[in-house]
């Protein structure tokens, strides 16, 4: 996982939790649920819109529940989104160095069936936003 | 005391920043960044020398009828409406700012109670916040009080399927009763016997997870529900299954650790994580105060 974005991106070892207040070596995840689904929101007068926060955090769940089990579902907005286009040209990963098990494809079903409920779930919670995405893919 | 100090560090970084924003929309103006309201406090006001925030900017407070903001002034072709965007979308660029805002909360809590502010607020001017301060002003005084004394815990149940494998050499015994058979069966077989030790482990997790609840609840005074965590920013072996917040007294946190943290020895396979403590995220929206437990 070292070249993949959640390996990168990935929070450092850990061993025992540090006593005392959470700093620098906080877990990533725990600190993006906190500063970006918490906290108290006011109206700045430089605001993101909300959907874009609602959008941003589900990429972000995303990139979290897997890079690689999002590639095979064919997520990999990351690789062409023009705003990360240093990556954009990066070429998709084939998952890799890992032995064919039954046992792992089984896993991966599993985990496939339990992300695209996840995902299901963040597009009835974002409403309407979404719904119009999905009505366009219905007209065809 | 003067609001408005001017912070010495801010020129350099505002050099440096100015370099790394292709998508800027060249205004060049000043905004103001919040992370965190508190009262106006002398351990706060000592604090914010030490702090650096986002992009290396210094702090500073903004005043206003006994409550003071936590600030940085940051530059409008980093922080401005279009450009935010593009580097929130910038996972690196993310993860620093995200770590950066935490950081100053963090510090600031450690001081005195603070409520900290969603990721990326941020005002076009110092009289905006001070602004924003008197029109939320009772709000946010109700809010201070009723954390005051107390932190977040959070509480993370996990199973982990690898952790509860039996060691070298299983016994088998589904394997071991069956008639001799050809390798198939006995994958089969050794497979059965995994999904069973699985299962096993989801249920120990699912009881454990649920004492955890009951144990916590006894211990805080509010409770939310976050969203498991998976993947590898989980930093964990095996399946986040709970992952909840607590706010907990002061008083209370080493025994809530104790009690909760000893639940992990229960079954092999199951753990139960504590963390923090953190300053109020999870409590500090007044719709979203959380479940009051106990009631």
């Amino acid at each position: 996982m070292s070249d993949s974005l959640a390996g990168r991106l990935a929070a450092p070892p850990r061993s025992t939790p540090a006593p005392g207040h959470q700093g620098s070596s906080a877990n990533l995840a725990d600190i993006l649920e906190r500063v970006l689904d918490k906290g108290i929101v006011i109206a700045g007068d430089i605001q993101i819109n909300l959907l874009d926060i609602e959008l941003l955090t589900i990429k972000l769940r995303l990139l979290v529940a897997s890079v690689d089990k999002a590639k095979e579902m064919g997520i990999d907005w990351w690789e062409h989104d023009p705003s990360l286009s240093s990556r954009a040209s990066r070429p998709p990963r084939p998952v890799e160095g890992r032995p064919a098990e039954a046992d792992r494809t089984e896993i991966l079903a599993e985990e496939n069936e339990r992300l695209r409920g996840e995902l299901d779930r963040l597009r009835s919670a974002l409403g309407p936003a979404v719904g119009e995405v999905e009505r366009e893919e219905g007209t065809r | 005391m003067s609001t408005r100090e001017v912070d010495v560090r801010e020129v350099n970084t505002r050099e440096a920043a100015a370099g790394r924003t292709p998508v800027a929309a060249g205004t060049g103006h000043e905004l103001t960044y919040v992370y965190a309201v508190g009262r106006d406090d002398s351990a706060l006001r000592r604090t914010v020398g030490r702090l650096s925030g986002v992009e290396g900017h210094g702090l500073r407070l903004i005043d206003a009828e006994g409550l003071v903001a936590l600030v940085s002034t940051v530059p409008s072709d980093v922080f401005g409406e279009r450009a935010l965007r593009v580097l929130l979308e910038d996972l690196t660029a993310l993860e620093a700012i995200a770590r950066a805002h935490h950081g100053v909360v963090d510090a600031a809590f450690a001081e005195t109670v603070v409520l900290p502010l969603r990721l990326a607020t941020v005002y076009s001017d110092d009289s905006r916040v001070v602004a924003m301060l008197t029109e939320e002003r009772r709000r946010f005084e109700e809010l201070l009080a009723g954390l005051d004394g107390h932190v977040e815990l959070g509480v993370k149940v996990y199973a982990d399927p690898g952790a509860a494998e039996p060691a070298a050499d299983p016994p088998r015994p589904a394997a071991a009763s069956a008639p001799p058979s050809g390798p198939g069966r006995a994958y089969l077989a050794q497979r059965r016997a995994r999904r069973r030790r699985t299962e096993d482990l989801y249920r120990a997790a699912g009881d454990i997870a649920a004492e955890a609840t009951a144990v916590a609840g006894e211990l805080a005074r509010a409770r939310a529900v976050h969203r498991p965590q998976q993947g590898e920013l989980a930093g964990r072996a095996g399946e986040n299954l709970t992952n909840e917040a607590y706010l907990v007294a002061v008083g209370e946190v080493d025994r809530f650790r104790e009690r909760v943290g000893a639940l992990s020895r229960r079954a092999p396979g199951v753990h139960v994580e504590v963390t923090g403590p953190w300053a109020p995220y999870s409590f500090a929206t007044p719709d979203t105060t959380g479940d009051e437990v106990g009631s």
